[in-house]
């Protein structure tokens, strides 16, 4: 090898293999390589969102182990050891959406739609913590993340009815199961 | 903005992360929660050439109670200090100012000891390590050794630290039981670093004060402790705050005025804010909760 001539250390390539919505996904990236690039890039999964790149929009959040972080603050790295779930993993399907989704197109808790990821993932994680929180306390759910088109008066609209529909499809769930009970072919669970 | 190339080094022991670090040297950098070096990375206001990330470390997760102290690892994040109810039962002060320390998500994964050690001085707990007297427990090739917190800091973002140290974990000195603290800050968006803040750790004996401090957060260059003993000690627990207090406290903060607030602002702040807390702290009937002091204050 010739010799360096430059400060510049060489680039570390590293073989990631992140659990992403459930599936463990393998590819080669720069030790360097931040979550929210490792998952829009290299992965393909471009529904995590970045603006800012340092923290403060929220924009980029996902789901590691469960809990909202900053994609744009963690290398992919260091997600390894983690269960990492992005907007996909919550809902993906127009037929089937998720509780926060459902309540977001009810509400009119989006616009133009840029942030809308990174509120559902900080929402979908506060309601298992908070499942019936006050306007007040929805207002302070989502302080973290920014709005470009400024919605929060829908978007705290949006966090009171995901609680209610959540709950709602708990009971539903919950007289589901009895149903199938009595059903020998078990099929009365589906809900579309 | 995205960061310049590094060597991850991912150590599995305390040993091994401070052997790394005496490799490298002043090109090492330790990353803990990531919560302000990857924006300092990203923005390439530093290049280091290596990165010793401590998350794999064991044994650094831990927060033990003692009758003297809280002792929290380094790998401690914000939120699960927040949520330990042995340590807010021990010293409330830690949920107190916890509640304050930037969103959910950013506590999440930023670390308590990494805030300290990071050492800017709009960070909460380095004004409250300041504040309850604590330790810091470092260790380096040489081997370890503790760091009084009021010798650690020595301007923002600058501190006592050897490049090839550790900080392993803090200790929190437990006040005496009967001791009754508030915090409260003032910022822009619940979450965001504060324009002001204050914690105050007061002692009330037969009703009557006997000793009272406050440290504050973003008005004063390293996290420093104010004695209000001297103005405040023989003053009834009940009757309003005296005008000493608030004069006190606006001769010794030293703020920065930028484009949220002016100098002059945020020293009215700290003043009304130190008021407020000591009314808090010294209200008659001690809360249920131990956080219940907590507030998050705007002041008009
Ligand atoms: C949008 C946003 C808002 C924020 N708001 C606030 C706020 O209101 N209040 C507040 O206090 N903080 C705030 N923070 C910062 C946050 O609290 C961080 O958790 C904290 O400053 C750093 O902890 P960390 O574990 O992430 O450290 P890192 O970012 O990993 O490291 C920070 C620095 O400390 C050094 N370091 C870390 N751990 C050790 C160790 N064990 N030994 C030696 N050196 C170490 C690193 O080398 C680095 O220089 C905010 C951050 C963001 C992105
Ligand atoms: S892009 Fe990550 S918080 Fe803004
Ligand atoms: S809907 Fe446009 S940024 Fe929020």
């Amino acid at each position: 090898m010739s010799e360096q001539t430059t400060d510049t250390p060489p680039e570390q390539l590293l073989r990631i293999s992140l659990r992403v919505n459930g599936v463990t996904r393998t590819a080669s990236a720069p030790a360097r390589r931040l979550l929210s690039d490792f998952l829009r890039h290299d992965l393909g999964l471009t529904g995590t969102h970045v603006g800012c790149e340092h923290g403060v929009c929220g924009a980029c959040t996902v789901l590691v182990d469960g809990q909202p972080v900053r994609a744009c603050l963690m290398f992919a790295v260091s997600a390894q050891r983690h269960e990492v779930t992005t907007i996909e993993g919550i809902g993906n399907d127009p037929e089937n959406l998720s509780p926060v989704q459902q309540a977001f197109t009810e509400c009119h808790a989006l616009q133009c739609g840029f942030c809308t990821p990174g509120f559902v993932t900080t929402i979908t994680a506060y309601l298992e913590d908070n499942p019936d929180p006050t306007p007040e306390q929805a207002r302070e759910a989502i302080s973290g993340n920014l709005c470009r088109c400024t919605g929060y008066q829908n978007i705290v609209s949006a966090v009171c009815r995901a609680a209610e529909i959540r709950r709602d499809r708990s009971d539903r769930t919950e007289i589901d199961q009895l149903v199938d009970l009595g059903t020998p072919d078990g099929e009365g669970g589906s809900r579309a | 903005m995205k960061p310049g190339p590094f060597v991850h080094h991912a150590p599995t022991t305390v040993d091994e992360a401070v052997a790394v670090l005496g490799e490298v040297g002043h090109d090492g950098k330790v990353l803990a929660g990531g919560q302000s070096l990857i924006p300092v990375l990203s923005m390439r206001l530093a290049t280091p050439g290596h990165l010793v990330d401590i998350n794999g470390v064991a044994g650094l997760d831990a927060v033990h109670v003692t009758d003297t102290a809280v002792r929290i690892g380094a790998l401690v994040r914000h939120a699960g200090l927040e949520q330990h109810d042995e340590a807010a039962t021990a010293l409330p002060l830690l949920r107190q100012a916890l509640r304050n320390v930037a969103h959910p998500a950013i506590r999440n994964r930023g670390t308590t000891v990494g805030s300290i050690a990071h050492a800017d001085p709009a960070g909460e707990m380095p004004s409250v390590l300041v504040l309850t007297d604590g330790v810091l427990e470092a260790v380096g090739p040489g081997g370890r050794r503790e760091i009084a917190a009021t010798d650690f800091f020595l301007g923002p973002l600058e501190t006592t630290l050897a490049e090839d140290e550790l900080v392993e974990a803090v200790r929190f000195t437990r006040f005496a039981p009967a001791t009754r603290t508030a915090f409260l800050e003032s910022s822009r968006r619940h979450g965001d670093y504060a324009l002001a803040g204050v914690a105050v750790a007061v002692d009330v004996a037969d009703g009557v004060v006997v000793g009272a401090r406050a440290g504050f957060v973003s008005v004063t260059p390293v996290p420093s402790v104010l004695d209000l003993t001297p103005v405040l000690g023989g003053w009834d627990a009940g009757a309003p705050v005296p005008d000493e207090v608030t004069d006190a406290v606006r001769e010794f903060v030293d703020p920065e005025g930028d484009i949220h607030a002016t100098a002059d602002y945020r020293r009215m702040l700290a003043a009304e804010l130190t008021r407020r807390a000591l009314a808090t702290a010294t209200q008659p009937t001690p809360a249920a909760d131990p956080a219940s002091t907590t507030a998050h204050e705007s002041v008009a």
